[in-house]
């Protein structure tokens, strides 16, 4: 039959990507998962063996890892909120009637498609620097002293790089989703005199709760693993005060060739994932059935 | 019936939105206007003329070879993008248009291979690609890229596929068009609108990938992130020609990306907010 031949061809024509994907998951993860029981040391071959959990227990004794944990839930925490909240209000900004709407939603996305590299050296050298940083610029044009951004405050310094590239990708999502807004509700709800705020709280709010999910979600998923913003901008310091888990983790395997607690940390960046993964799934999920 | 928009309203609704967006904006437009300064203006304290020199670009390819990471970039953006496509058209074609009973949990799937964290694998990764002499290599890294937005690409390719009429098919498929056919006269024409838009996302998401570009290349293979990121060694003063690099660097994915506002929202959000 034909639809017999159809669905051994789809089958066929679906193997590629499941297999590669496949492979490309399990395998590198198998790999971690085994380097995490394992003493491992590729400049110290002699010591190498089966250590059970002490991988996980020298990592989780080591005080940088609850600080890594600490600095990753502020950074995503408070790019969340900042993007969320800023997101929202810019949102209903530019879908106010006015000149030159397209020039502004531009304007607005553009340092979405900034590389991280470039968007951090340009806060750090140009907008931040404590001598020549237009910050500075400001600071002393009142009077006021220039703040060493970096060395003081390492963490609000990498929350405002990442806030200013994701604040973009938040109100493109909800402005899509406001203009998606029926322009009769809103109009019917105004005619019964309805004030701008409450329309906002019983119609837009709710019309715009699934976009703001998808947004949390999948910028979760992007701000769990930041990396490059930290490496060309503090290297995780001073100390360990901007080290993040992925952060953490590199410097272990790539720099002190600590494998075993290097891939220990990796185990707890995935069941981190994990956890936000699975509502992530939830959402996208329900979305699939319409 | 159209609501009457006081001028008012509307003039301080466009100064509230300019101001704003020009702001957002300044990093950008200030990295641009210092690749026209000397280094020693860059300098100098705020200062929105610059005397209009191009020896920042000049340098940048000068002393650093900033070409060839450019084509690097190119390369790996483009060749990604196409292999996943390669692998990814029949599988969203076929989940789209003949869905089984595991096609939702395939693509539930597919996307949380997405959610993997980067650095769980990082050691695993490097190893492999240090013993297969992989390491800085355009085909390693090419493949790499093709893997981490392969998920992408499924969804998005099968969100489109899938606002295709399946009616057309049938109609194809009575007059006896051969599966080939079907795909290649039928199916491909309507569906290369959806391609070239998962293309553009895809580049751009290549074209911005920080993490393996930079761990996984040295000099050969390293493209325009990697190249970025040895400028945060302070040797000297450099604001001018970083700015001359970023600018480079950023402008074509910057001008691609205004194009494709209506796809990065459709595929970063994999299809729920349109």
């Amino acid at each position: 039959m034909a639809t017999q031949q159809t669905r051994s061809l789809a089958r066929f024509m679906m193997a590629p990507s499941v297999v590669l994907l496949f492979v490309w998951m399990i395998v590198p993860l198998a790999f971690t998962l085994w380097f995490s029981f394992q003493q491992y040391n590729p400049l110290n071959p002699i010591r190498d063996g089966f250590v059970g959990f002490s991988n996980y227990a020298l990592f989780y004794s080591n005080p940088a890892f609850l600080q890594s944990i600490l600095n990753t839930l502020i950074l995503v925490g408070s790019v969340l909120l900042i993007t969320v909240i800023g997101g929202i209000l810019l949102a209903l900004l530019i879908d106010q009637p006015m000149w030159g709407q397209g020039i502004v939603r531009i304007l607005v996305i553009s340092p979405f498609f900034v590389m991280p590299p470039v968007a951090a050296l340009v806060w750090k050298n140009m907008i931040m620097h404590p001598q020549y940083g237009v910050f500075a610029d400001i600071a002393r044009f009142f009077g006021g002293q220039p703040i060493d951004w970096f060395g003081q405050y390492p963490m609000p310094a990498i929350i405002i790089i990442v806030a200013w590239q994701w604040l973009p990708f938040a109100t493109l999502i909800l402005l899509t989703s406001l203009q998606s807004l029926d322009t009769e509700q809103k109009e019917a709800a105004e005619m019964d005199g309805a004030g701008f705020i409450s329309r906002f709280i019983y119609l837009t709010l709710p019309h715009m709760s699934r976009a703001i999910t998808v947004v949390l979600l999948i910028q979760t998923i992007f701000l769990l693993s930041i990396y490059a913003e930290i490496l060309v901008t503090t290297n995780g310091g001073p100390g360990y005060a901007s080290t993040n888990l992925p952060f953490l983790v590199y410097q272990k395997a790539l720099l002190e060739f600590k494998i075993g607690q290097a891939s220990a940390g990796g185990i707890i960046a995935v069941i981190l994932a994990n956890i936000v993964a699975f509502f992530a799934m939830r959402a996208v999920g329900k979305n699939l059935d319409k | 019936m159209a609501r009457a928009v006081s001028t008012q309203h509307k003039t301080i609704a466009t100064a509230a939105a300019w101001i704003v967006a020009l702001l957002i904006f300044f990093p950008i437009l200030y990295t641009i206007i210092t690749s026209f300064k000397s280094e020693q203006e860059a300098i100098q304290g705020f200062n929105l003329f610059p005397s209009g020199t191009t020896e920042s670009y000049t340098a940048v390819e000068a002393q650093r070879g900033y070409f060839k990471f450019f084509l690097n970039s190119v390369f790996l953006s483009v060749g990604s993008t196409i292999l996943a496509l390669l692998v990814a058209i029949p599988a969203a074609w076929s989940m789209a248009f003949s869905p089984g009973k595991w096609t939702k949990d395939i693509l539930m799937w597919m996307l949380s291979t997405k959610m993997m964290p980067a650095v769980a694998v990082l050691f695993p990764i490097y190893l492999i690609f240090r013993d297969t002499g992989l390491l800085d290599s355009r085909i390693g890294l090419m493949v790499m890229l093709m893997l981490i937005n392969l998920p992408i690409v499924v969804w998005m390719l099968y969100t489109y596929f899938r606002e295709i009429p399946g009616e057309i098919l049938e109609a194809a498929r009575m007059d006896g068009a051969s599966l080939w056919n079907e795909i290649i006269y039928v199916l491909t024409p309507m569906a290369v609108p959806g391609i070239a838009s998962t293309m553009l996302l895809n580049i751009i998401l290549a074209w911005n990938e920080a993490f393996w570009t930079i761990r996984l290349t040295t000099t050969e293979a390293a493209p325009l992130t990697a190249f970025i990121s040895s400028f945060s060694s302070p040797q000297g003063l450099f604001w001018a020609k970083l700015s001359a690099a970023s600018t480079l660097a950023i402008a074509p994915i910057l001008i691609m990306g205004w194009f494709s506002q209506k796809q990065l929202v459709r595929g970063l959000t994999f299809g729920a907010v349109k």
